[in-house]
């Protein structure tokens, strides 16, 4: 089955944003160590949107952070547009959004959205407009505004207002709407699809919820846990578009159903 | 610390509020502490009167009070040298802190090396440690620095050590994903995430280094509120010697009073709340 998959992953995407091949990670040592990932090989296509989904200890975010060079790899190899995640993270072509925002609490809003200008090797670099970004998100007129004076939801879209700064080509997420309410998470995803559609950047999304993931993702990539290895790559399609009114649709329910059996083939 | 945290942060007050109005709010929220303190004046002032308690052994607040005035000029000569001592004691004491604390973060085996000697001389009595830097250095103000500068190394460094060390991982993560340098980590992250905890200690230190000079003056010396302190008590004087502790206490006060101004002015925000 894994043959027929990466043979399906090579015809769909020729030229990959980010190619996995073989890749674990282990952590720990001798009698401690524990697999996170096993043997993982998988590729995002380029300008897709693909989102992750696993029972809890399958690797996501483990494998996330690998491609962020957050988390060193013991064997494989990931190659973020053609690069090392390391060219790739000092190259400035991902961005990363966290499950907390992250912000810097002593900065300003305006301020934490230009973090990523002020730090970093530079070398010619171009960046985004931070109050175009910040209006871009829904926050126009906060910029003077305190993080903690802003509720969980706006923080958030500080984040991803920060992640874009740097025009990114690819922007990793995980969870970054976890924990909000339904309601905020809900059009945070509508957003986060108008964001996509306007830049055109890649996006990883790693989640909890099932109908997020069918709802944002073009692809939902499944892992199974103990150790973490690739369940499926499965194709998300709805002609009808993609907005929140779809989740009440046959079709999208049909989707969620089938991811939910899914997921518990994993367990 | 959690002190420092729970502070309340001075942005919260509307800026055109009036500072009539403010001042009213604040008189109103010490008034209790007026009331009390006035309260317990008049409490020891008849108490001494009615039981007849003899001057050396508690003064009146009105015989302090008197002494206050006739000596004036007595223990404003006598605050300065101290207040010196103090200050410079605060600066060195805290400032060796602060670098220490940044190099045990950047350099773990430093930490390992020179935290447990930190310890130890935390653990020598300063009282004993006195005669001995006056032996060193001699009767002038360097020991009294050094003494006060003690007093406020150690609370500082595992203050800031702390503090430095607060900032979240995923704040360490987000700086690694944007390859900022060890130095950008240290000014944008860690520093500023310290400043809270900083603080705290510096408010102690505000205090100790008063306490610290003046313990420092008892050792032989001929000037300062502590030679105050030594020759009021042998000579009975002790309407002088109960003025000479006020005063060594509002200098305590007051700097710890200029040290919460900084603050207020300084961290305006608050720590990130839990999301």
């Amino acid at each position: 089955m894994l043959a027929a998959l990466e043979q399906n992953l090579e015809t769909s995407a020729s030229h990959p944003a980010i190619s996995v091949r073989n890749v674990s990670v282990r952590f720990g040592e001798g009698r401690g160590e524990v697999t996170a990932l096993s043997d993982v090989s998988l590729d995002i296509p380029e300008g897709g949107f693909v989102t992750m989904l696993g029972p809890s200890g399958c690797g996501k975010s483990t494998l996330l952070r690998a491609i962020a060079d957050l988390v060193p790899t013991s064997g494989g190899d990931i190659s973020v547009l053609g690069r090392s995640p390391r060219q790739a993270r000092e190259g400035r072509d991902f961005a990363f959004v966290f499950q907390d925002a992250t912000l810097l609490p002593w900065r300003s809003v305006i301020d934490n959205v230009r973090l990523p200008i002020e730090v970093g090797k530079k070398n010619g670099a171009s960046f985004d407009d931070p109050h175009k970004l910040l209006a871009m998100v829904g926050l126009a007129g906060r910029e003077d505004a305190l993080p903690h004076e802003l509720s969980g939801g706006m923080r958030q879209r500080v984040a991803i207002a920060r992640a874009l700064v740097t025009r990114p080509r690819i922007l990793l997420m995980d969870e970054p709407f976890g924990a909000l309410d339904e309601i905020t998470r809900d059009k945070l995803n509508e957003e986060l699809l108008r964001i996509w559609q306007e830049t055109g950047t890649t996006i990883v999304f790693v989640t909890h919820s099932i109908p997020e993931a069918a709802f944002l993702g073009q692809h939902v990539l499944m892992l199974k846990a103990h150790p973490g290895r690739v369940k499926d790559f499965m194709k998300v399609d709805f002609p009808s578009g993609r907005s929140l009114a779809i989740r009440d649709t046959v079709e999208f329910i049909t989707v969620t159903a089938r991811l939910r059996t899914m997921l518990e083939e994993c367990l | 610390m959690t002190d420092a945290l729970s502070n309340p942060v001075t942005s919260n007050v509307e800026p055109n509020e009036g500072f009539i109005h403010r001042f009213g709010e604040g008189l109103q929220r010490s008034l209790p502490v007026i009331l009390t303190a006035g309260g317990l004046l008049i409490v020891w002032q008849v108490g001494v009167t009615v039981f007849n308690v003899p001057t050396f052994m508690a003064p009146s607040p009105t015989a302090i009070a008197v002494a206050l005035y006739e000596n004036a000029g007595t223990l404003w000569r006598n605050v300065q040298p101290t207040m010196l001592e103090a200050a410079l004691g605060f600066v060195f004491g805290n400032l060796f802190a602060i670098l220490l604390a940044i190099w045990f973060v950047h350099s773990p085996t430093a930490e390992q090396a020179v935290y447990p000697l930190a310890v130890f001389v935390k653990a020598i009595p300063i009282i004993a440690l006195a005669p001995i830097l006056v032996l060193i250095f001699g009767n002038g103000l360097t020991p009294k620095i050094i003494i006060a500068a003690l007093i406020c190394f150690f609370p500082t460094l595992v203050n800031m050590v702390q503090g430095l060390k607060s900032a979240s991982p995923a704040m360490l993560d987000l700086m690694r994903v944007l390859s900022a340098s060890p130095n950008e980590i240290l000014w944008k992250v860690r520093i500023p995430a310290s400043l809270p905890f900083l603080f705290a200690a510096l408010r102690i230190a505000a205090t100790s280094c008063v306490m610290g000079a003046i313990v420092a003056e008892w050792i032989g010396s001929t000037y300062g509120l502590g030679a105050l302190i030594i020759d009021a008590t042998f000579n009975f004087r002790s309407a002088l010697l109960y003025a000479t502790v006020v005063i060594a206490a509002l200098l305590a006060v007051l700097l710890f009073s200029l040290v919460s101004l900084a603050e207020s002015r300084i961290v305006r925000w608050k720590p990130a709340a839990s999301e």
